[in-house]
């Protein structure tokens, strides 16, 4: 095996840095910045996982939707200080590793709910919450995701959010 | 017209090969070379050129026109892929740039169309694109004639091959190399006739789905070259107002923090953009948190601007103002006092419909970079050409020199017609010297929107001894979106009415004034312009009256519509209007929603036609009230959109613009306290949710021959009149102004 060539005796190596370890999609990172800093900004701005899109800075709409330790969370209203050794999983860590989709992707692929684009991560993200919890969601139930599209996109998601239902129940059997 | 404009344009349409191999079409820019599409990664970000065959038969098809969710791209790449004879799970579909040279004093537009307004993608596309796939497909076919020893007539081509009749066939990756050292043919490739359409009217998902569900689609707030500072804007919060006095002290102290600069007040007379930006104080940072907290910490006073009425402001001036003679008399056919003198009886309505902002779900921003002889520019973008002139004014620079970048928009519905985040993103990037991504935060959004105006419809009519309509008058008074933008007055009717509109031309004596009314709130286009705004009036109105005289709202309709015939139309959408097109789709859309049927459920059942940009839509809405809460149960959308280029999409923008206009008519609107914006957040502009949309849309197409329309914004007029009259139904509520909801909560 090949020997890795030492350091040179004269650099100090620079002290790991105090920081938040987050887990994300499985992977380990440290945040080193400000404590305060919402995790929305974190994946986007150092992480760059963009998929967690920004619409509002208050919950509101759930553009920004993720699972934290697998339940639904807003993440431009949850600072990273709050977030020592939890687990964050955003639209990016929806697929397996192989890249097979998740059914909830598939049926968004489907059933082309899709149109501008820009809810729909969070919208995922709201549904995997949704079918987590609920494995044969009733309309009620969907009626219960308050992501906010402007685009009128809401009748191809409650198809896709059925029609992945059905395909994992099937699975299941 | 259409043989001559593909003539015109296949000399534009050039071939080339690239190192690797490719066969390239498109047309002749600049940067019209294989190099010219950027790599970052592995991954395409632009395409140049409209066509690139790659060796391995991957076929990449670049998409003019911006998308923000309309669907154009997919559809685009559609009708290139037809003419082609691409086999489209090998298509890969890559947003084109701006495509602009330095022509005779004026950019010189290389591609044609690229733009996302009044649902004009579609058609020019349909003229310009097909040739394009032609022109691909029959050098693929010269070169396999020769590779294979035979004459090209007695080819065909499927699904990415070229067949021969005994069956040999090549793949189109096989000829590419080969086909791209080919001469271009002298005459203009010869179109498909429309029976041998195998992708055009077939349902197609959206190009960027699978990036889409998989978070990595980069809209352009996503990008972020590496060097740039990311901006936020403190803005004066009063429309035309300006700096008193700044201490940036804190903010410039703030670790991140790197620079803090003005915004100089608006200058009327040198418009950038369609209305005058507002003036602020910009915090640059080396992350969007960073310049959140650098901003919080700027201490500012505000000198407020000339007044910004809002709508009740507005409201109280009416009755003074429809005193006092129109501003324009727009339209004006036999004679309307008489008519209305010698009526059998008579009905009277006024409509008020409130100011609303976009709240597209992307909020405005920008990437810019400028240097002496270069600038570039990432933004959402509905009006790209706009914003190459920002550019230009603001740095001098040629339009060779400017790269103009078109990523997907989330949402759009004409607030990035306005290129007001270009203008703040280049002038900041010009002061920094530095590249630049401007942010706006939601409540910077809701402050500084290019607002859908308030506008009030005085609708009066005479009716004879039968109940037919004999006269009509509307009186439109509103706030014209051209006002304030150097346009002389004479013709700020032209954004607020249109003459052609029904029921103009269907009845003898009509009259249609627009009215002035003034603002200092900066207005702008929004998802299918007043024609949003005045299709409600018009459709509650014959609703009104047919309650009054006891008749089927349905049947006066197709009363008034008569005998299917052309009638002139001068508007986008013309020349005609075609009646008989729209009683179709009326009793379409009436059938499915059950109109017939006697209920006895306490559910109401209304109704609604427009002709919005040559597309014929109406609506019909099933609703109930249990308890407090207004539900819709069902919405029927029925349209004739003349062919439909991929059905599946025109589903989705016409579902998509008739739950906008549900969710808009509902419960949203803009006022103004203390003379600025009240509205901050979605908590004060209630986007309609999942609970209360309908559960079930369906979505009628009309068979046609007819040439395209597009879709996008066809499917919002009637939306909230259909809501309206279907309220009245469930409820005997007559509700007169939007948003629908309080208007009910008070009435009831």
């Amino acid at each position: 095996m090949q020997r890795l060539p030492q350091p040179d005796a004269g650099i100090t190596p620079e002290p790991i840095r105090p920081g938040i370890d987050v887990q994300i999609n499985g992977e380990a990172f440290r945040h080193t910045g400000d404590p305060q800093m919402p995790l929305l900004w974190y994946l986007r701005d150092v992480l760059r996982l963009t998929g967690c899109k920004y619409a509002c800075d208050r919950g509101e709409c759930g553009a920004c939707s993720v699972l934290l330790d697998g339940t639904l969370a807003r993440a431009c209203t949850l600072p990273m200080q709050e977030l020592q050794g939890r687990s964050i999983t955003t639209v990016e860590g929806l697929a397996q590793a192989d890249g097979t989709l998740h059914p909830l992707q598939q049926a968004w692929i489907d059933e082309d709910a899709i149109l501008c684009g820009y809810c729909q991560p969070g919208m995922l993200i709201a549904a995997a919450d949704l079918l987590a919890r609920k494995s044969d969601p009733s309309d009620d139930d969907i009626d219960g995701m308050k992501n906010l599209c402007r685009c009128g996109s809401h009748p191809r998601v409650r198809a896709a959010i059925r029609r992945a239902a059905a395909g994992m129940k099937g699975a299941r059997k | 017209m259409t043989r001559a404009h593909d003539a015109s344009r296949r000399r534009f349409l050039k071939v080339l090969g690239s190192a690797g191999g490719a066969l390239i079409v498109g047309v002749q820019t600049r940067a019209f070379a294989d190099v010219a599409d950027e790599l970052v990664g592995d991954v395409l970000l632009t395409l140049n050129p409209y066509v690139r065959i790659e060796p391995d038969g991957t076929v990449v098809i670049g998409a003019r026109d911006p998308e923000v969710g309309q669907g154009i791209r997919t559809a685009e790449a559609r009708i290139i892929a037809e003419e082609l004879d691409a086999d489209w799970p090998r298509v890969v579909v890559l947003p084109m740039a701006l495509g602009a040279e330095d022509g005779n004093g004026e950019p010189r537009w290389t591609f044609g169309h690229q733009e996302a307004r009044g649902s004009t993608g579609i058609p020019a596309a349909w003229n310009d694109l097909r040739s394009v796939g032609a022109t691909a497909r029959e050098l693929l076919v010269r070169a396999a004639a020769q590779r294979l020893g035979v004459g090209a007539r007695t080819l065909r081509t499927q699904l990415g091959r070229v067949i021969a009749a005994d069956g040999r066939s090549l793949d189109y990756g096989q000829l590419a190399t080969a086909a791209s050292q080919l001469p271009p043919a002298n005459a203009a490739p010869a179109l498909k006739s429309p029976e041998a359409f195998r992708l055009i009217g077939q349902d197609a998902g959206d190009a960027d789905a699978r990036d889409i569900v998989t978070g990595r689609q980069r809209h352009a707030i996503d990008q972020m070259p590496g060097d740039a500072l990311v901006a936020v804007i403190a803005r004066c919060p009063y429309p035309g107002g300006a700096l008193k006095a700044l201490d940036a002290a804190d903010a410039r102290a703030l670790k991140g923090v790197a620079q803090v600069l003005t915004i100089p007040p608006p200058d009327p007379a040198a418009l950038l953009g369609i209305r005058p930006l507002a003036a602020g104080v910009a915090v640059l940072a080396e992350d969007t948190w960073t310049a959140l907290r650098g901003r919080d910490l700027l201490k500012i006073e505000w000198r407020a601007g000339a007044a910004a009425h809002g709508d009740d402001a507005l409201a109280a001036q009416l009755d003074a103002r429809f005193e006092q003679a129109p501003t324009t008399p727009v339209r004006n056919d036999g004679d309307y006092d008489q008519a209305r003198k010698l009526a059998h009886r008579a009905a009277q309505a006024r409509y008020r419909i409130a100011t609303v902002a976009h709240a597209e779900l992307e909020p405005p921003n920008c990437i810019a970079q400028v240097a002496s002889d270069h600038a570039l520019v990432i933004a959402p973008l509905q009006n790209p050409r706009g914003a190459l002139d920002v550019v230009q004014r603001l740095t001098g620079l040629r339009p060779s020199q400017v790269e103009i970048r078109l990523p997907r928009g989330g949402g759009g519905m004409g607030r990035t017609l306005d290129n007001d985040h270009v203008a703040e993103a280049v002038m900041l990037a010009k002061a920094a010297k530095k590249p630049v991504k401007l942010m706006w935060t939601r409540a910077d959004a809701f402050a500084h929107d290019a607002y859908r105006p308030f506008a009030v419809h005085d609708l009066a009519a005479g009716l004879d001894r039968k109940n037919r309509i004999t006269a009509w008058r509307q009186r439109i008074a509103s706030t014209s979106r051209l006002a304030g933008r150097g346009e002389p007055r004479e013709r700020w009717w032209l954004s607020e009415a249109h003459p052609d509109d029904l029921p103009a031309g269907l009845i003898d004596n009509y009259r249609l004034d627009w009215f002035a009314l003034d603002s200092s709130l900066p207005r702008g286009n929004w998802r299918a312009g007043s024609h949003g705004i005045n299709a409600f009036a018009t459709q509650v109105f014959l609703d009104e009256i047919a309650v009054a005289t006891k008749q089927d709202p349905l049947q006066l309709r197709l009363d008034l519509l008569g005998e299917p015939r052309a009638l002139p139309y001068r508007g986008h959408g013309g020349p005609v209007l075609d009646t008989g097109r729209l009683a179709e789709v009326l009793k379409l859309a009436a059938d499915a929603i059950g109109w017939k049927k006697k209920r006895n459920d306490g559910h109401g059942l209304g109704l609604a036609f427009h002709f919005t940009y040559g597309g014929y839509v109406a609506h019909a809405l099933e609703v109930s009230m249990q308890g407090a809460r207004l539900v819709m149960h069902k919405a029927v959308i029925a349209a004739d959109l003349g062919r439909v280029i991929n059905p599946l999409g025109a589903r989705a923008a016409l579902t998509g613009a008739t739950l906008d206009g549900l969710s808009t008519a509902l419960g949203l609107r803009i006022t103004l306290k203390d003379g600025c914006v009240a509205q901050r957040d979605f908590k004060d502009y209630p986007l309609a949710t999942m609970a209360q949309l309908p559960r079930e849309v369906q979505v009628i197409l009309v068979p046609s021959q007819e040439k395209p329309t597009g879709a996008y914004e066809m499917g919002l007029p009637g939306a909230a009149p259909a809501l309206a009259n279907a309220v009245f139904a469930a409820t005997t509520v007559r509700v007169r102004s939007l948003p629908i909801l309080p208007e009910l909560m008070r009435l009831l």
